[in-house]
């Protein structure tokens, strides 16, 4: 009981952090400060234009993979200890 | 070699494809139909995941919209991708864990009651044949447009290819004919939009190539910008919409596509629950190659569509421009009659109007790539719409099989029998969707895009808090699920079709958009659920082990 516990706890902290990167990537910097980014250029885009068509999607694959990495490794991690 | 050869053997040689993998792949028990028997390899599963996802849409409309809005284009590439990460992290590897066959299966289980069930079923068939009406429509638009059918011969073909391999194969059937699929129309989308990056940029990455400079040392997009403004239309890399309506429709979008029962279903077929965090995760790099070089081609052809067209004379202009305009997907009247094309923001000087779908079907021709490309495009656009009519009318034979009657009317029903039943139920869907395909409901267009609303005003909330939720119980999210689809359904009806007084834009609630309402309709939902549930008896001992049970490691 108690490992199950830290093992879904572990998971819910897991989930805030990413879901809290997948927040500011698309909602804060495509959309909510898209303008003040816009005033930074990266070679021909404004910075807040690429986030909102490019960058956003791109963090959400890697966020997904991270996601990915970090629950097998606590997998493996509570398989050892059952 | 003429173009319409090309044409018929790039689709025969696919539809053969789609076909030997149906016959090869056919189902023989329940769960193959349903889930493929439940061990489809987390790339493929990925791969099919992708085709399932994008759509008719996605391939052919979604560039040229970009294309024509701009930054405000933004909404649909981030809200039809980050809903995956929602999907990998807050859905795919419980609902995998819980193991069972259908949506309704987990809300009808979870809350323990065949009311839920059927509340849960009732959604499903809303949300997806408001979805696949669509479909058969543009598979018979691509089908009259390249084979030069007419659009109900072009419905008739598509219907019986996908009732080929879905009522026979079923989930199994569908699953590999949609990696094909997905294999095809990546293939028939990159190929164009690299030809035209090399073309423009000089860089065969379009996802670089569009913050490049052109041949003539200017930056593209600054050069874009400036031609918009030279006519008057909205700056290409900023917004016109408000900024919340611009949140809340991301928002909709993302967690509508959570929400969708064709999508969900697609975690149901692999093995085990880190098998469906991968394949979610393979699913979005498979989507995002479309979808970050969408932006790309948006950005090319609407540079090459003003270049070519503005001020140009109407005679002399290249060929493909006289062909698009017997199609009526170019329009133009010389408004002054100066031979020259005014291609302007004001309505009343513009002489040309042309249709967002041209942006990528004409593309090859305006970049003047070989024939051979051009009918890779016919190949592909097909694909898309038939590998997601194909996953939507899985979902709605098995509501009908498995969770009407098997569950609802008939628990007694043998395996065989049920198999009868989603093999009819699939059938009766093909009929009626391409009823709609060769007479569309003139909102077929406007309810595609809300049917995320729809997805998201539902099945979203009720979904998360069973998992997330011990507390959670079927009075709360019935209550919720009800409240939040007939907001939704009230909302759309009245601002789309203008029932119960319509309205105008100045009538929208705090300003927001049907497209975006989809978000609040959720909150409310939320709110209804935790406080309905408040006021009754929490779950009983059963329901507190399964959510354990889901929630603990493999």
């Amino acid at each position: 009981m108690k490992i199950e516990n830290t093992y879904w706890n572990t998971n819910l902290k897991y989930l805030v952090i990413l879901l809290s990167i997948w927040f500011i990537a698309s909602f804060g910097f495509g959309i909510l400060f898209v303008d003040a980014l816009n005033e930074i250029k990266m070679g021909g885009f404004k910075l807040g234009f690429w986030f909102a068509q490019q960058g956003s999607i791109y963090v959400f694959v890697i966020l997904i993979f991270v996601y990915i990495y970090l629950m097998n490794r606590l997998d493996a991690k509570y398989k050892t200890k059952e | 070699m003429e173009l319409q050869y090309w044409i018929w053997i790039a689709v025969g040689i696919s539809f053969s494809l789609y076909i030997g993998i149906a016959i090869w792949s056919r189902a023989s028990s329940t769960k193959e139909f349903y889930v493929a028997g439940g061990g489809v390899h987390p790339i493929a599963n990925g791969m099919a995941t992708a085709a399932d996802w994008m759509s008719a849409a996605s391939f052919i409309s979604m560039a040229g919209i970009i294309s024509f809005n701009g930054y405000d284009g933004s909404v649909y590439l981030m809200g039809w991708t980050g809903g995956y990460v929602l999907l990998a992290l807050l859905l795919a590897p419980y609902l995998r864990k819980f193991g069972k066959f259908t949506v309704p299966d987990f809300i009808g289980d979870r809350y323990y009651s065949n009311y839920a069930r059927g509340v849960a079923v009732f959604c499903a068939l809303i949300v997806s044949f408001t979805y696949i009406a669509g479909q058969m429509r543009g598979v018979g638009v691509v089908f009259s447009r390249y084979l030069e059918v007419d659009i109900t011969t072009g419905v008739v073909i598509g219907m019986c290819i996908v009732l080929f391999y879905a009522v026979l194969g079923g989930m199994k059937g569908i699953t590999y004919t949609q990696v094909a699929q997905y294999c095809v129309l990546i293939f028939a989308f990159m190929v164009p939009a690299v030809f035209i990056s090399i073309i423009m940029t000089g860089n065969a990455i379009p996802q670089i190539g569009f913050g490049a400079t052109g041949s003539d040392g200017v930056y593209l997009l600054d050069k874009l910008d400036g031609l918009h403004r030279e006519l008057g239309f909205h700056e290409y890399t900023t917004g016109s919409k408000s900024t919340l309506d611009v949140f809340l429709i991301t928002l909709a979008l993302m967690v509508g596509t959570a929400g969708l029962p064709h999508v969900i279903v697609r975690f149901f077929t692999v093995k085990k629950v880190s098998d469906a965090r991968k394949s979610a995760g393979w699913a979005l790099l498979f989507i995002a190659i479309l979808y970050t070089t969408a932006p790309a081609i948006a950005v090319f052809s609407r540079t090459n569509l003003i270049e070519t067209v503005s001020n140009k004379e109407h005679a002399n202009l290249p060929g493909w421009f006289e062909k698009w305009q017997t199609t009526g997907l170019i329009k133009f009247e010389d408004k002054n009659q100066d031979g020259l094309i005014q291609y302007v923001a004001d309505p009343e000087i513009n002489e040309l109007i042309v249709d967002a779908d041209i942006m990528v079907l004409a593309n090859p021709e305006i970049a003047k790539l070989p024939n051979w490309v051009i009918a890779l495009m016919a190949a592909g656009a097909l694909a898309a719409a038939l590998s997601t009519a194909a996953g939507l009318l899985l979902v709605i034979s098995a509501s009908v099989s498995h969770d009407l009657i098997k569950k609802i009317i008939n628990p007694a029903v043998s395996e065989k029998n049920e198999l009868i039943a989603a093999r009819l139920s699939a059938f009766g869907a093909v009929l009626l969707a391409g009823y709609f395909g060769v007479n569309p409901p003139g909102f077929v267009a406007a309810t595609v895009a809300l049917a995320f609303g729809l997805a998201a005003a539902s099945f979203f909330p009720a979904i998360v808090m069973g998992i997330f939720s011990k507390r959670m119980n079927k009075e709360g999210a019935v209550s919720g699920m009800v409240v939040g689809i007939l907001l939704m359904l009230f909302y759309m009806t009245k601002f789309k079709f203008g029932w119960f007084g319509g309205g105008t834009n100045e009538d929208w609630w705090f300003g927001i958009s049907p497209e975006g309402f989809g978000s609040f309709a959720m909150l409310v939902n939320f709110v209804v659920s935790i406080i309905v549930s408040k006021l009754t008896p929490p779950p009983g001992q059963e329901i507190q082990s399964l959510i354990e049970n889901i929630r603990k490691p493999n």
